[in-house]
Formats: structure tokens, sequence, C-alpha cells
């Protein structure tokens, strides 16, 4: 009955989701460890102040594809990465970008929460003192309250900020490595695996984290749980041995996929 | 469906609905077929047999609806076994619905019963109900094969069968024109009429959901309509 109005609706969305601009272009990009190659090509652009979700099986590439949005791949020997990938206009794989600017810009959050053994207060002050964001003692202090509240952290630990970072619960370890990712006022924020090693209700709480950091950051997010994907994501793009299979809105991607590999994947289905 | 889960169990989860949807159509079916011969053969004890066998079509549609929210809490379906599951779910209430109108039939017979209405009424009734249940049997085996394009070929069927309520209408109400006392079991009959007019509409609902369980979109375009009832009589007409 309502059944022209209801595609018409979700053209319309469509139309508004195609509109948004593209904070990074992947184009042709493709991984090699040594000899091995581990992507294949692949064209993903990531729309700004959205959250991307990259899904697929073990070893198919999603984290590798995250780790060449900031260059992290850089840090294993045999690594090279072919194509383009460019950051709003900028090449990313110039030879003449700052990679440590880079990352400031492209932030990280991984999957088992890392916050380095000082108190909570340096973890946050770590990037800005590095990047020479703050000078005073109240500038470094309102950092600290900022990427805490934006973390959703800072009611739980203004009182002890200077105890270590690493007495905090697991969930609340990798909302201070969140806060200490936005500390530096990234423009994209990725994270690997965020909740996997936390509990239903510390997943909860990055989840809802992750819904309030978008209004301000561009988020890619790697994960397992495919409930997870479709909880955070507008769009989500899956992998398959090294390729990107299909992107799509995460509405549609969950409930009608248009390959049969995402099909299989997303319904626990032999492919 | 063209491979299993991993998870073997949740296969099984998903048969049971399969299976428990296909015997609640089975029995759906029956129900309308008695109620419709204890109609045209005055059957009182028929009649009372439909209406008991809809106890356990009502229990079946509660106990599909139990395992689909079981199974969605167990195994957060994706993409097309949401929408089996989804699918099963207003599949077996359309049945429900189809029993009802059986049972509400059969507790017409009663009623009618009595009266002597012309054989030529009784035939008209049954025919409506013979096009009503066969569009009922192929929509049931369109939901073994999940075949989208059978799914789209019966809804657009739907339209013979309200033609001929239309017309069973028209002969109904000159019945109750000719002579009063017809009034009781006409409109009695009427109902009849409706009821299984509409099964037809309950087996068009089931198509669609079986078209969108199969691809995940809606059935284009209106649903055809020749039920013309609701104007029969208004100036013109």
């Amino acid at each position: 009955m309502n059944m022209m109005s209801e595609a018409a609706v979700e053209k319309a969305l469509d139309q508004k989701m195609n509109s948004v601009p593209y904070k990074m272009i992947g184009k042709d990009v493709s991984v090699y460890y040594g000899e091995k190659r581990a992507l294949f090509d692949v064209n993903l652009n990531v729309r700004e102040n959205t959250v991307t979700a990259l899904i697929g099986p073990s070893g198919c590439g999603k984290s590798t594809f995250l780790r060449t949005l900031n260059r992290m791949n850089d840090t294993i020997d045999n690594c090279r990465v072919t194509g383009k990938i460019t950051l709003d206009e900028d090449d990313i794989y110039d030879p003449n970008i700052d990679v440590v600017e880079l990352r400031a810009r492209v932030g990280m959050v991984f999957q088992k929460p890392n916050p380095f053994p000082k108190s909570i207060y340096d973890n946050v002050t770590y990037g800005p003192k590095i990047h020479g964001l703050a000078r005073t003692k109240a500038e470094f202090d309102q950092i600290v309250e900022l990427s805490l509240q934006k973390a959703g952290l800072w009611n739980e630990v203004k009182d002890r900020l200077h105890e270590p970072g690493t007495g905090l619960s697991g969930g609340q370890q990798q909302r201070l490595c969140i806060a200490r990712a936005v500390a530096v006022s990234p423009e994209v924020i990725l994270m690997d695996e965020p909740c996997s090693a936390l509990d239903p209700i510390a997943t909860a709480k990055v989840e809802e984290l992750i819904h309030e950091l978008r209004a301000n950051y561009t988020i890619v997010i790697v994960t397992h749980s495919m409930q997870q994907a479709a909880r955070v994501s507008q769009r989500t793009a899956m992998f398959h041995l090294g390729n990107l299979v299909e992107e799509n809105d995460t509405d549609k991607m969950f409930t009608n996929p248009d390959d049969q590999r995402t099909q299989d994947y997303i319904m626990g289905r032999f492919g | 469906m063209s491979s299993s889960h991993i998870v073997s169990v949740y296969d099984e989860d998903l048969k049971y609905l399969s299976r428990r949807i296909s015997e609640m159509g089975g029995l759906a079916e029956q129900m309308v077929a008695d109620s419709v011969r204890a109609l045209v053969n005055a059957d009182l004890a028929l009649a009372q047999k439909v209406i008991s066998d809809d106890v356990v079509l009502d229990e079946a549609e509660r106990q599909i609806g139990e395992k689909a929210i079981i199974t969605i809490a167990k195994r957060q379906p994706m993409a097309a076994d949401l929408r089996e599951i989804m699918g099963s779910i207003r599949i077996a209430a359309d049945l429900e619905r189809v029993g009802d109108l059986g049972k509400n039939t059969a507790k017409r017979v009663i009623a009618v019963a009595n009266s002597s209405l012309p054989r030529q009424l009784a035939r008209g009734l049954e025919h409506l109900a013979e096009l009503a249940l066969m569009q009922l049997k192929e929509v049931l085996d369109v939901y073994a094969s999940r075949s989208p394009e059978k799914a789209n070929s019966i809804r657009e069927r739907d339209s013979e069968i309200d033609a001929i309520y239309t017309s069973l209408f028209r002969e109904l109400l000159t019945y109750m024109m000719e002579d009063p006392r017809n009034i009781t079991p006409c409109t009695h009959l009427l109902f009849c009429a409706k009821n299984i007019e509409r099964i037809g509409d309950h087996a068009t609902n089931i198509a669609e959901t079986i078209y969108y369980m199969a691809t995940g979109a809606a059935p284009v375009g209106e649903r055809p309509k020749d039920d013309t009832a609701n104007t029969v009589g208004a100036i013109g007409n």
C-alpha cells in the first residue's frame, strides 16, 4: 500500500548519503608483505562524518586496508603499498608528507587497550605535547578535560587523573585510548576491533561513544561482530581474500546484500 | 538457501519454522474447504469440527511466534535468514486469520441450515471457495519453492476472486429484495462470501511476504483490485 512511498523515502536517504563528501579516497590500493599480496586493487572511499565498518573473515585484508589509511604499514619492514590514498586533497603516500602529522590527522585505536604506563593525565597529554598543541598547564588541563569528556570517561576519572592509566578497567582503558586519540584533534579515527576485548556493557559504552564522535570525526572501524557493524556504521565494506567484495549502505548490507559472498558471511553460512 | 549454516542447529531452527508453516497451511486449507462444505450441505457436525480445529491452528501460530523470537534472540539472524524468520511470523499470522475466517463461516452454518435457499447460490459460494482454496494451495506451494516469480503471479490473480465476490453480492441483494424472509440467511451468506474473499486477500499477503523473503524487496506496483462490491447500490451502479 505504501510501497512506492517507502521506496521514495529510501531513495531520498540514499541520495542524502551519496551526497556526503569523501574524506579519504582509496584508489587501486594493493598491499604486499614481501612476496605475498594481501590486498588487490581496492577502491574504497570513506565518507565524511560517517562511520564506515570493514568486515570480512580473518585474513581478508580489512585490517591491512585500515592500516594503509594512516600508514601504519610503514612500521612493517617488508610491507609495500601501491595505489593512491588521499586525505582531503593530500596524497598520504607522497614522499614529502610528514607521517607524524598524518597520524595526528588520522588517529588510531587498537584492539587491545594499550594505555602508556603513565598517569591518565599524561596519557591524554602525550600527543598534544609531541605535536606542540598546547604550552601552559591550563591549556593541557583543558585538553585533558575535553578529551576525556568526549570519550565519556571524565566523570569516572576526574578525581584520579594522576593515577596510572593501566589501573583502569578494560573498558575504561579503551575509552582512555580513544580520549588519547581525540586529544590531538584528528580528522579521522581508525578503530581496529576496539571492542573485542571488552564485556557487553563496556562495548555498549564504546558504541555509544562512536555514535557521538561521528558528529565531529570520520570513523573507520574494523569489527568481527556483524551486529556491531550493523549497529554503529552507516556504510559497510566487505572484504574477502584481499578483495573488496561489496560496499553498501549498512541497512542494505545486513538485510539484503548484493553479493553472495557477503550474504554467506553475514549469515554464518559455508561459502 | 544455497549452503547450510556453520552452526547446524541454526538450520534446524529454520527448518522447524518452515515445516510448521506448511502444517498450518494444510490445516487452514482443510478448515476452509470443510466450512464451505458444511455450509452447502448444512452439515452441523462438520461445522463443529472446523470450530474445534481452530484451536489447533491458533496454538500453532503461537508456537511459531515463540520459536521465531527465540531464534532471533539466540542467533541474531542477518539478511535472508532475518527475512525468513520475519516472514514466518507474518505468514503464520495470515494463516491464523484464514482459519478464523473458516471458523466464522462454520458458525453461520446453523443459521443458514434451516432456510431453503436456491442451489444456485450455494454453487456460487462453492465456486468462490474453489478459487480461494486454489490460490491458498498455490501460495503454499510457492512457499515451499520460495520462487519470487510465482509469488508475483499469484498476487496478480486475486482480482478474479474479487470479481466473483462482487457478482455474488449483487445476487444476494436480489434475493433479499425479492422476499424479506431471505434477508437473514442471505446476510449470513454475504458474510460467508466476504470471509472467503478475505481468504484470497490473505493468500495474496502471503505471496507478497514470500516475494519479500526471496528478494528483500516489496513487489512492485499496486495490488490488482476488482472488488467493486463497496460501490454496489451507489448511484450509477
